[in-house]
């Protein structure tokens, strides 16, 4: 692992993201126009103070990993990633330049979702902004780190986009959003507890119901695991060589 | 039976290989910048090279020239180190192909052009060069060398292909390699430019360095050192022109090449 590489590869990524406008104006308004559209529902009740923090954990999973597994298929697909390994830069320096990059812009839309959410649509979150923004980039590391792995498995564009419904939807369906974890049948329950998506859920939640951030360290720990476990893992799905 | 390559500069004479090797073993020591010796490289069902044995001298422009699907991006590949090789082996500048200590030391265009479309020639560049550790002047030098300095704050995508293909060729020449590998780096550009680009790569040779530049026009041969030739993975012969003109007679490299090919068919 080499910092400088690592770096330069992590300013390479937020150059190109810097050069699509679009996709920036998608990444930090659509969650904001989905909260909005929520909040107007529901005008009057408690709905947005009671799923719109859930939601602020999962759209970085969602985006982070689409972003990520189109952003390295490409890579694959355009011979940069060949030309990459027949240079000096790391395997893991590559993933985890990805993973910073995409870490950072998570963490801004974290900002600017979180703040639309509480400034403009007046959610009600008693749980300190930090701590809000650092579930919601870990959760975005998991996106990242997954987008890696399901990228190797991935020859076309066709099925990097499949992968989404194979791989995120299962963890929408068990995290808690759906159903309160408690309810679920016990088979259900313990699968739910396989998946990253369940803890960043979790921390969102217990953040939403109060204003101590400390009960959270053990959802934090276990997010923090799946991200260098998939990073491994994404590392591992590199190849110098290839037939 | 794999046809003989033609080594011996006598004309019309054909030397099996196998009486050159233990010459080439020594020599290979102090003069070849890369070496191959029975290289056998499978892609998926096919087998695309057959027990392959070349010599690159070092500090020359030397032409891999063959047909399209005899093997020349797969050789490239391998030299490069980013080949599954089923056996045989491989060295570049002494070293294993493929050794981390080589990332440094040889630089390699890809067929497609491989660069981010969507960052300026000059970020393309910048990032290449701060993965191999170079200054910020070679940044500058590479885009001068292939005539790209008025596009280097344009972005790769409003490009022409051609415009382009430079572009990841002078990431290639950011790093000032020892070796450089370039697959077809002259299709689909016009003569002026082609002309332009071969005089590049005759100056980095003459600047003692070692540039393999792979094409399926015959015509380019007249602008290299020396010629590897290549048809189905096998080497048809490792010749200067004029002597390939001498041993086949013919008087332009496509009719020359066509020649050999009969000649190992006959031989078969």
């Amino acid at each position: 692992m080499n910092v400088h590489r690592t770096l330069a590869t992590s300013a390479r990524v937020l150059r190109q993201l810097r050069h699509d406008p679009r996709t920036l104006v998608l990444l930090m308004g659509l969650p904001c126009l989905l909260l909005w559209l929520i909040a107007w529902m529901f005008e009057g009740t408690r709905v947005l103070d009671q799923f719109g923090p859930l939601l602020l954990g999962v759209f970085p999973l969602i985006v982070m990993f689409l972003v990520t597994s189109v952003a390295t298929l490409r890579e694959r697909k355009s011979g940069t990633l060949e030309r990459l390994m027949a240079s000096p830069l790391g395997k893991v320096d590559f993933v985890l330049g990805y993973g910073l990059a995409f870490g950072l812009v998570a963490t801004i839309q974290a900002v600017v979702v979180t703040t639309f959410s509480v400034g403009a649509l007046g959610m009600d979150m008693p749980g300190p902004l930090w701590a809000i923004i650092m579930v919601a980039a870990l959760v975005a590391l998991v996106g990242t780190s997954l987008g890696l792995v399901a990228s190797a498995f991935a020859s076309t564009e066709f099925q990097a986009v499949q992968f989404m419904p194979a791989i995120i939807f299962p963890q929408l369906i068990v995290c808690g959003l759906v159903m309160p974890r408690e309810q679920m049948p016990a088979a259900l329950e313990a699968i739910s507890r396989a998946m990253p998506l369940t803890y960043g859920v979790q921390a969102m939640k217990d953040l939403s119901m109060s204003g101590d951030p400390g009960q959270i360290w053990s959802e934090v720990a276990v997010l923090v695991a799946f991200i260098v476990g998939a990073i491994v893992l994404g590392s591992l799905t590199l190849r110098r060589r290839t037939a | 039976m794999a046809p003989t390559p033609l080594r011996d500069p006598s004309p019309g004479s054909i030397i099996p290989h196998m009486g050159n090797l233990s010459q080439g073993r020594h020599t290979a020591e102090h003069s070849s910048a890369i070496v191959a010796r029975g290289l056998v490289v499978r892609r998926g069902k096919n087998e695309v090279l057959h027990g392959l044995d070349l010599d690159v001298p070092s500090g020359q422009l030397v032409g891999l020239l063959g047909p399209s699907g005899s093997g020349k991006s797969t050789l490239m590949r391998a030299i490069v180190g980013v080949q599954l090789v089923e056996s045989g082996t491989i060295a570049v500048l002494g070293t294993p192909a493929g050794d981390p200590s080589l990332r440094h030391r040889v630089g390699y265009v890809t067929q497609a052009p491989s660069v981010y479309a969507d960052l300026t020639v000059e970020e393309n560049l910048k990032y290449f060069a701060s993965v191999l550790g170079t200054d910020g002047d070679a940044v500058a030098r590479a885009i001068e060398a292939v005539d790209l300095t008025r596009y280097a704050k344009t972005r790769v995508s409003r490009l022409s292909g051609g415009e382009t293909s430079r572009v990841s060729l002078a990431v290639a020449l950011v790093g000032e390699p020892e070796v450089l590998v370039l697959d077809e780096p002259t299709v689909g550009l016009d003569p002026v430019l082609r002309r332009d680009l071969w005089a590049l790569f005759a100056r980095l040779a003459a600047d003692a360095r070692t540039v393999l530049v792979s094409s399926h026009v015959m015509d380019e041969a007249t602008r290299c050192d020396r010629l590897l030739l290549l048809r189905n993975g096998d080497l048809l012969a490792d010749v200067t022109l004029p002597e390939l003109f001498e041993r086949t007679g013919a008087d332009d490299a496509d009719q020359a090449f066509l020649t050999l090919v009969e000649r190992t068919e006959v031989a078969r």
